[in-house]
């Protein structure tokens, strides 16, 4: 009986021959990546409630100021201090400001076959490179930090056939709302989304993060893509080399298939409050939006920015809306600079941030009030994700939020 | 065996309603206790009691990976979460703090608000009046976290040795 990918990962990462879906191992840990959303708390557990305080490999842990950047209150700046002052003593790889943790790890870190963890649940976006991330809480990565090991259950992994191409104006942020809302919130849970077939092979790195990323909004452990010439290709521009290239096997055991024809699948969003209420845009058309956001791990990157601003060139945002748009790093902010893009955004009427996760976190930049709506190509949609406990998330391509942005109600813009 | 006090959820809770993002940051998690549950029941934080329960539908916990969402309750003396299934990082994390997560399919239609139910950890049940719900069993290796009181303590141990 053969491996899936995932399988693979986990049994190298355990040190034997073969794991089985269900199995517990102990598993070594190729990387550690902690934002700010947690790792204040994770520091004090660190200095407080270890019998014996120590950090198995520094040269694995990478930390990341991303969520409230720059420090919105006093309380925001003392967390932040304390993951700097943490970082410089320990000799961890510090980053602030740069961009979005995981737009970060792409770039900067992830190899095909290396086992990530990160203390946050879209860590899942890594197997776009064939690497296994998964989402953990503070006390796991503790663990981590000090052992440099954790223990896995192997998952069960779905397979999600996806052939032929995209008609024109359709993007994989629709493609990934549709499979949410298919299998539901929890369809995927304790699992593998494995995407494979012609039309997988067919997209860029950059696009299958946005698949991966949102395998966790479907209950799934990661998801992920097999290394190939693309992965080899966005690699080898980053300078890195794979850890290892696994395919999964032709006899490896699926709990369940699922075939999509890219062909067939058209502009949705999710409605508030859950990822998985998903309708046909034409559904809801006519809701009137305050606020629009274009950013964050799930569609902050250069595709996207490309995206929008051919849908806003020569046009001007609706006067009751406020449109935002955060880039996902650094990286893709100066190339939509260079690009001319952000001029594009500007005579628009838009309000262009930092590179940081923005208005998805709900907590720093562009927080909406009472009885708002906004439609966002963030990662949820939960009651109040977004500000008020009374405020509405719609999701959406860059596309569909580009068009609503300049009508002011949820619309089409092919 | 204890008789605890029922606090009643619907399915897909999700960790911004446990607890929300703006409160993420603050210093401790004794500062964001006061925040659990805010907006879907305001005054939980101030009339939860410790030994209390949350019984609550599908995919309990669903969302990001932030372990404030267990820990405020675990603050709070929340003894246990009762749920129809759990999102799988919440799941992790609760036991990880030592907060038993349990799995039981029928406590969603069995319980209501304010009832009092008692809990069997180490028989993996729930009696409600003369109903006794079988739960589902911890796998063996959480069970040991769990007894141990989370995952750093047992951690702490093996460093002892």
């Amino acid at each position: 009986m053969g491996m899936t990918i995932s399988e693979k990962i986990l049994a190298k990462a355990a040190g034997r021959d073969r794991v089985s879906a269900g199995e517990i191992h102990t598993v070594d840990i190729d990387r550690l990546m902690s934002n700010d959303g947690t790792t204040h708390l994770t520091i004090d557990m660190f200095n407080t409630i270890l019998k014996k305080p120590r950090i198995a490999d520094k040269d694995k842990l990478v930390f990341i100021i991303d969520h409230n950047v720059p420090a919105d209150n006093p309380k925001t700046a003392a967390a932040h201090k304390k993951m700097r002052d943490f970082a410089k003593e320990h000799e961890i790889a510090f980053y602030e400001g740069k961009g979005v943790c995981h737009q970060i790890m792409m770039e900067e870190y992830v190899r095909p076959g290396e086992l990530i963890f990160g203390a946050d649940s879209h860590t899942c976006t890594y197997g776009a490179l064939g690497a296994f991330g998964t989402g953990v809480g503070n006390t796991d990565f503790l663990y981590a930090i000090v052992t440099g090991k954790s223990w896995v259950m192997v998952p069960h992994s779905l397979r999600f056939h996806l052939t032929g191409r995209f008609q024109e104006g359709v993007y994989p942020r629709d493609l990934i709302l549709t499979i949410i809302g298919d299998i539901g919130a929890d369809g995927a849970t304790y699992k593998v989304m494995e995407f494979t077939g012609d039309g997988a092979k067919a997209m860029s790195i950059n696009e299958r993060m946005v698949l991966t990323n949102m395998a966790v909004e479907a209950g799934a452990k990661t998801g992920i893509f097999q290394p190939d010439e693309k992965t080899a290709e966005y690699l080898a521009a980053c300078g890195r080399e794979p850890k290892y290239l696994l395919e999964s096997d032709p006899d490896a055991v699926y709990e369940k298939e699922y075939y999509y024809d890219l062909s067939k699948i058209r502009p949705v969003v999710a409605r508030p409050d859950n990822v998985d209420d998903v309708v046909s845009v034409d559904e809801v058309k006519n809701v009137i939006i305050h606020q629009a956001f274009i950013g964050s791990c799930n569609s902050g990157r250069i595709e996207e920015l490309r995206t929008a601003a051919s849908i806003l060139k020569g046009h001007k945002i609706h006067e009751g809306v406020r449109l935002l748009i955060a880039p996902a790093s650094n990286t893709v902010y100066l190339q939509a600079l260079q690009e001319g893009l952000l001029d594009i955004f500007m005579d628009a009427g838009a309000m262009i941030m930092n590179s940081n996760c923005s208005v998805c976190w709900g907590s720093c930049q562009g927080v909406i009030g009472e009885g708002e709506v906004l439609i966002s190509t963030g990662t949820r949609n939960f009651k109040g994700r977004a500000g008020h406990k009374d405020s509405k998330v719609y999701l959406a391509s860059a596309a569909t939020v580009a068009a609503s942005a300049v009508t002011g109600k949820i619309g089409g813009h092919r | 065996m204890d008789r605890a006090k029922v606090w009643k959820f619907e399915h897909n809770v999700d960790t911004d309603q446990i607890i929300p993002s703006q409160y993420l940051l603050l210093p401790s998690i004794d500062e964001m206790k006061a925040y659990a549950f805010e907006p879907l029941i305001k005054e939980f934080a101030g009339q939860v009691q410790a030994g209390d329960v949350i019984v609550a539908g599908e995919n309990f916990g669903c969302g990001s990976s932030r372990e404030q969402a267990p820990r405020v309750l675990n603050e709070l003396g929340v003894k246990a979460v009762i749920a129809g299934s759990f999102a799988r990082i919440f799941f992790r994390n609760a036991i990880n703090i030592g907060l038993p997560a349990i799995i039981c399919k029928e406590a969603y239609d069995a319980i209501q608000q304010g009832d009092v139910v008692e809990l069997d950890l180490a028989e993996a049940t729930i009696k409600i009046g003369d109903q006794t719900l079988e739960c589902t069993k911890l796998p063996p290796y959480m069970q040991k976290i769990l007894n141990e009181g989370g995952l750093i303590e047992f951690l702490n141990k093996e460093d002892a040795k």
